[in-house]
């Protein structure tokens, strides 16, 4: 059985365990309103000042909460000794964490897909013909995040302090991705031409190519004792 | 005991090569022109963050050496260049920070090398963060190896993320080394400090390492005594 | 006597983690068709042995070889050809036991797993809720469910951490109807537990694990559970449920 199977096996796993509950999807969803809601009062009900700033806010939103779903993804297979459980079976480390990566990475971008329609009626922008762009930038970004995100929530697991770690190593980690989607939003929500993205495009797909190699290689080192 | 001596020695010429340094840069190299008298910060500033830069790169390097060989020697290695790195990189920003109040009226300036510098202390500091977390030292070191590799992976990335996000938003204000054409004696002044910092790094890391392997030491007596 | 080479065999196997000792030279062999108990008290490294033999850690020192082949080297081809039963039972509780089975099949890689998982359900008496979400399962039954993964294939070695913890009745029932049945097809099956009565009742051999060292170690016949409760007693507190 090949790792592609194996791992989309794993993927398909956490996300019918996820849609079963529902929890963390929710959380994520809520959460992320939330602070996109909060944003107004933060800038006193300045309109123009918000939608100045409406990308960089979307995704520090989103980013904020990713850390909910990374940490909920690895807590299942605390829960029970399911780690051991999978790392007990004859599949390689690396279809483990494909696997893990590819849940993550759907549920990040169904919570995209529900924030955004939200964040155009909030902060008034017209998202809709924008939307296939938008998209296009969306998901390198959310790879990249996805990625380093399933590496460092394994690291982290089973930690005294794990809900603080988790962000404090994630988030300067992965600044590139946040300044280069935030730009590439820009780009796209005001209508500039879409050359201006493609080098924040380039970037971010070079993170993605370097941490998920990098993430593959080293999670063998990470799990075995 | 030849660690000892070799300990010594490198501290004596990392004091000398200081002290020399020092005086150049204080003494011997003309104040800048624009400046004044303020700008000779940089020969503390910008050897820290070369030297720092090193001292990743040591990280990184021992990183990979541990995760594939798992000698503690590398990882004690790794351990300490990372401390290092994070106070030489935390009195690089200081410095440029006392730098950037008189010549530019702030203690912070956005600007793209101290911000990418910013970045690179905040992500060692949450690796000498995550070593402290971790109980089981064997644990802790394949963590952190994988921490510091990715960490290093990142600095690149990082470095040109934040130069374009610099040049697109505002008129770069980079703290150049100086005017445009540098002085040779302020060249000279700039590499006797390099050099000089390198020697500490070194005499501290080898202080370090020394500390750390008696650590594993002991405990490999506790294993055989107990056993 | 062995005729064949024994299934499970190690010679003087090690391990540390960090300064702690788990194992400090443990010789033991397993042939073919046997059941082998390993008693001994909480940290005594009954569960670390098993964590080596099924290839999940490599040892400090020493050598393991289980269904011919070594454990530090070829850790990853023993992980296919071993069942192993854990502390936890591995389930994920927000999916029902007939999604758990499939998972775990698809993971073990075994053919027609349709027909396996619904075997398997059968014989662990949990067709009724093959639906039902684990969440709602009690611990006998999650316990059944832990065995019916077992169950998917037919492993030669079979290792199992604490198996009577947590069983009901009809638990016990499963379990000990899989024992005989893996052992009447060749399976070496080492078994660890603190229950005396219950390990010595299935045992064909029987060690004795205290600090990381074998204290004893010998064939049913030789000895008696007083016997082995004296020694149990001697090395750490033994834990007998009715």
């Amino acid at each position: 059985m090949t790792l592609a199977r194996r791992a989309l096996a794993i993927a398909r796993k956490d996300l019918l365990a996820e849609w079963r509950d529902r929890e963390s999807f929710t959380a994520m969803v809520f959460f992320a309103f939330l602070i996109l809601f909060l944003y107004s009062f933060a800038f006193g009900g300045d309109q123009a000042l918000i939608r100045a700033a409406s990308s960089g806010l979307l995704w520090l939103a989103l980013i904020f909460t990713s850390v909910l779903g990374l940490a909920r993804s690895v807590q299942w297979e605390l829960e029970n000794e399911c780690l051991d459980g999978l790392l007990l079976y004859p599949v390689q480390r690396e279809a483990i964490y494909l696997g893990k990566l590819l849940g993550n990475l759907a549920v990040l971008l169904l919570v995209e897909l529900v924030i955004f329609p939200l964040f155009a009626v909030l902060y008034n922008v017209d998202l809709w013909l924008q939307l296939p762009k938008l998209l296009l930038i969306a998901l390198p970004g959310t790879v990249g995040l996805a990625a380093v995100g399933t590496l460092l929530s394994c690291m982290t697991a089973g930690l005294r302090a794990r809900e603080a770690m988790l962000p404090f190593l994630l988030f300067p980690l992965t600044i590139p991705l946040i300044l280069a989607v935030v730009r590439g939003t820009e780009v796209v929500m005001r209508g500039e031409p879409f050359d201006l993205a493609v080098p924040w495009l380039k970037l971010m797909g070079a993170f993605d190519v370097v941490f998920v190699t990098a993430s593959l290689l080293m999670f063998e080192y990470l799990v075995e004792e | 005991m030849s660690g000892r001596r070799v300990e010594r020695a490198l501290g004596l010429l990392a004091a000398v090569g200081l002290a020399i340094g020092l005086c150049i840069g204080f003494l011997y190299a003309p104040p800048d022109a624009e400046q004044g008298e303020v700008q000779r910060i940089m020969y503390l500033h910008v050897p820290l963050i070369l030297v720092s830069y090193l001292a990743f790169f040591v990280v990184f390097v021992t990183s990979i050496l541990y995760l594939a060989r798992r000698r503690e020697r590398h990882d004690a290695i790794a351990h300490s260049s990372a401390e290092i790195g994070v106070l030489f990189t935390a009195l690089a920003i200081a410095a440029g920070s006392i730098w950037g109040r008189p010549t530019w009226g702030t203690w912070w300036t956005w600007d793209a090398r101290l911000t990418s510098t910013a970045i690179l202390l905040l992500i060692f500091v949450g690796y000498l963060m995550l070593r402290a977390l971790v109980d089981d030292p064997s644990r802790g070191a394949t963590v952190c190896a994988v921490l510091g590799i990715i960490g290093f992976l990142d600095i690149p990335i990082i470095h040109m993320s934040v130069v374009w996000w610099r040049t697109l938003h505002q008129p770069a204000s980079i703290l150049r080394p100086g005017p445009p054409t540098v002085a040779p004696q302020m060249q000279v002044a700039l590499y006797a400090n390099l050099a000089a910092f390198a020697l500490l790094y070194a005499y501290l890391l080898f202080k370090r390492v020394r500390l750390e392997q008696a650590r594993w030491e002991l405990s490999r007596l506790r294993m055989e005594v107990a056993g | 006597m062995l005729e064949h080479a024994p299934v499970i065999d190690t010679r003087g196997l090690v391990k540390w983690y960090g300064t702690n000792p788990a194992l400090r030279g443990i010789d033991l062999c397993v042939a073919a068709g046997e059941i082998l108990v390993l008693f001994g008290p909480n940290g005594s490294g009954k569960t670390t042995l098993l964590k080596v033999l099924s290839g999940r850690i490599r040892p400090t020192g020493g050598t393991a070889r289980v269904a011919g082949h070594d454990v530090g080297a070829d850790g990853d081809r023993i992980r296919g050809l071993i069942g192993i039963l854990g502390h936890g039972h591995q389930l994920y509780e927000a999916l029902s036991a007939r999604e758990n089975l499939t998972f775990a099949a698809t993971m073990l890689g075994v053919d027609r797993p349709r027909d396996r998982v619904s075997t398997a359900l059968a014989r662990a008496g949990l067709e009724a809720v093959a639906q039902s979400r684990v969440r709602t399962f009690s611990s006998g039954m999650k316990r059944r469910l832990a065995l019916a993964k077992l169950m998917l294939r037919e492993p030669k070695v079979i290792l199992l951490d604490e198996p009577y913890a947590g069983l009901d009745l009809e638990a016990t029932k499963v379990l000990e109807e899989y024992l005989l049945a893996s052992k009447a097809a060749g399976a070496a099956a080492v078994l660890a537990t603190h229950n005396l009565t219950k390990g010595f009742a299935v045992a064909d051999r029987l060690a004795i694990l205290g600090h990381g060292r074998l204290v004893f170690e010998g064939r049913r016949e030789e000895t008696s559970v007083e016997a082995l409760r004296e020694l149990f007693a001697l090395h750490g507190e033994a834990q007998e449920t009715a």
